[in-house]
């Protein structure tokens, strides 16, 4: 496995493909040849296409699994809060699944889903459980009782009350989980390569000996750049969940 | 190489991979020399505790100081918690990846890097968790005539417990994860057994990741046992409420 990455540099010269060769040899040997360049621009600006559909199958499977873990996460979450003995055995059971190594996981369910994006998935999403989970459990810990008293004292019913005070006040919680989720499975997903699942991983580990730094970089940076990306778009999101905390902002 | 596992009649399920952790199998690649075993799997468990476990202590070793003197301070929030933010950002496989081209590390590196990888957690939660203790605790502290290093030692860091412990805990997690794949550098974890499939076969990466597994769970709950020895009862009696 060693050699897979040390015999590195000569390997990427016969990764260049047709005519690129013939147009470069000896002096004119593209950087990619030489061991000292960590980033090779000619080649990134010459292959920069072959990291948008492993970009893509990052993205989707990160999506997916995140919004799978936050449908599951959030029911638990409801579950524990309305039924209080649960949430030990809950939190507990996530951090079992968050702290089983991811490319470890994969593999475990190799003999039952086989490989590809379903065995992928599955990891990925049991790994965003215990954050989403937690933080929705903070979050709804958080609601001050003079709210939910205040909504009781209103006549509202202990479901209304779940609904249209301790959810909403929850959001920047319940985003918060998310964002984090979303990031830490963007960076995991990378790993989604040994579940045969394609993503940004393949670029860096092919197995074969076609990797070197400038790839490596391009598509590190791509899965940061995408995690960024989303965790922008989510925050935008929890601020127009969350009008009134912009309003005592500016009130303030 | 791995292409050839799709075809592969993976239907065995288990046992091959727990037969593969107990006793020596042949190899097709290594010459008729066998492969796996318990003493194998002891010896590249070792290693991956040993990496790991120096890794999260160097990381709790710079964390930690740091994280309850900006804490303590008030200072440095945007810094403290948007390393956190950028740490988990980074792709392990691409930084062991990246470290393994560029500069080809064996263990000390190795460690580095993974400490490197666990302070991001560790730093964000310790300063969160000295800034959350209440101000007036501190100033009933210092009114009782402590000195500021005494107010950290004992005050602010006994109440800021859980919160660096969830820290280390979510370093722990990253650090052990990421060990699995410090074959890719050279130094030989558990997770040669996962990386290694043409040398040890569909059992043997079986038989990797459930021991990889085993490990990860272990230091969890190693850790969850440190954490209730570590909080003060005082906190626990009020978290139990």
């Amino acid at each position: 496995m060693i050699s897979a990455l040390s015999a590195l540099p000569t390997a990427a010269v016969g990764e260049v493909g047709e005519g690129f060769l013939k147009h470069r040899t000896g002096e004119t040997l593209p950087c990619q040849a030489h061991t000292s360049h960590l980033f090779c621009w000619d080649w990134a600006t010459e292959h920069i296409n072959r990291f948008g559909t492993p970009a893509l199958q990052q993205f989707e499977l990160v999506v997916i699994s995140v919004l799978i873990g936050f449908a599951i996460a959030f029911a638990f979450a409801l579950f524990a809060h309305r039924y209080r003995p649960l949430q030990w055995p809950l939190l507990a059971g996530t951090g079992v699944l968050f702290a089983i190594p991811s490319i470890a996981f994969f593999l475990l369910l190799l003999p039952i889903t086989g490989r590809g994006r379903e065995t992928a998935i599955i990891a990925l999403s049991a790994y965003t459980l215990q954050i989403i989970y937690r933080n929705v459990m903070q979050g709804l810990g958080n609601v001050p009782e003079s709210a939910k008293d205040a909504a009781r004292g209103m006549g509202f019913t202990q479901r209304q009350i779940l609904w249209k005070v301790e959810l909403p006040l929850a959001v920047p919680e319940i985003v918060g989980g998310l964002r984090i989720a979303t990031v830490s499975t963007m960076a995991i997903a990378t790993l989604a390569v040994f579940a045969h699942a394609g993503g940004l991983g393949t670029q860096i580990y092919a197995g074969g000996n076609e990797v070197f730094p400038t790839a490596i970089i391009i598509a590190g940076g791509i899965a940061i750049l995408m995690a960024l990306g989303i965790d922008a778009v989510l925050l935008t999101v929890q601020r127009f969940a969350t009008p009134w905390r912009r309003a005592a902002a500016e009130a303030a | 190489m791995t292409a050839a596992l799709l075809t592969h009649p993976l239907f065995a399920g288990f046992t091959g991979a727990f037969e593969f952790i107990f006793s020596k199998q042949e190899s097709d690649v290594t010459g008729g020399k066998k492969v796996g075993g318990i003493e194998q799997v002891l010896e590249l468990a070792w290693t991956q505790i040993e990496l790991s476990v120096l890794a999260l202590l160097l990381a709790m070793l710079i964390a930690i100081p740091a994280g309850l003197y900006f804490g303590h301070r008030g200072k440095g929030e945007l810094i403290a918690v948007g390393i956190g933010n950028a740490g988990r950002a980074i792709p392990e496989l691409a930084a062991i990846a990246l470290v393994a081209t560029v500069i080809g590390v064996g263990f000390p590196g190795l460690v580095f890097v993974l400490a490197l990888l666990g302070v991001p957690p560790i730093l964000t939660n310790t300063f969160v968790g000295v800034r959350q203790v209440d101000h007036a605790t501190v100033d009933a502290s210092r009114g009782l005539g402590l000195t500021e290093f005494q107010v950290i030692r004992k005050v602010e860091l006994p109440l800021a417990v859980p919160s660096i412990m969830t820290g280390i805990r979510g370093a722990t997690v990253n650090i052990v994860a990421t060990a699995t794949i410090a074959p890719l550098a050279g130094v030989l974890t558990l997770g040669d057994f996962i990386l290694g499939e043409n040398v040890y076969g569909v059992n043997g990466v079986l038989a990797g990741a459930i021991c990889t597994a085993i490990l990860a769970l272990l230091f969890e709950f190693a850790l969850a046992g440190l954490q209730r020895r570590l909080t003060s009862k005082g906190l626990r009696l009020q978290q139990a409420q």
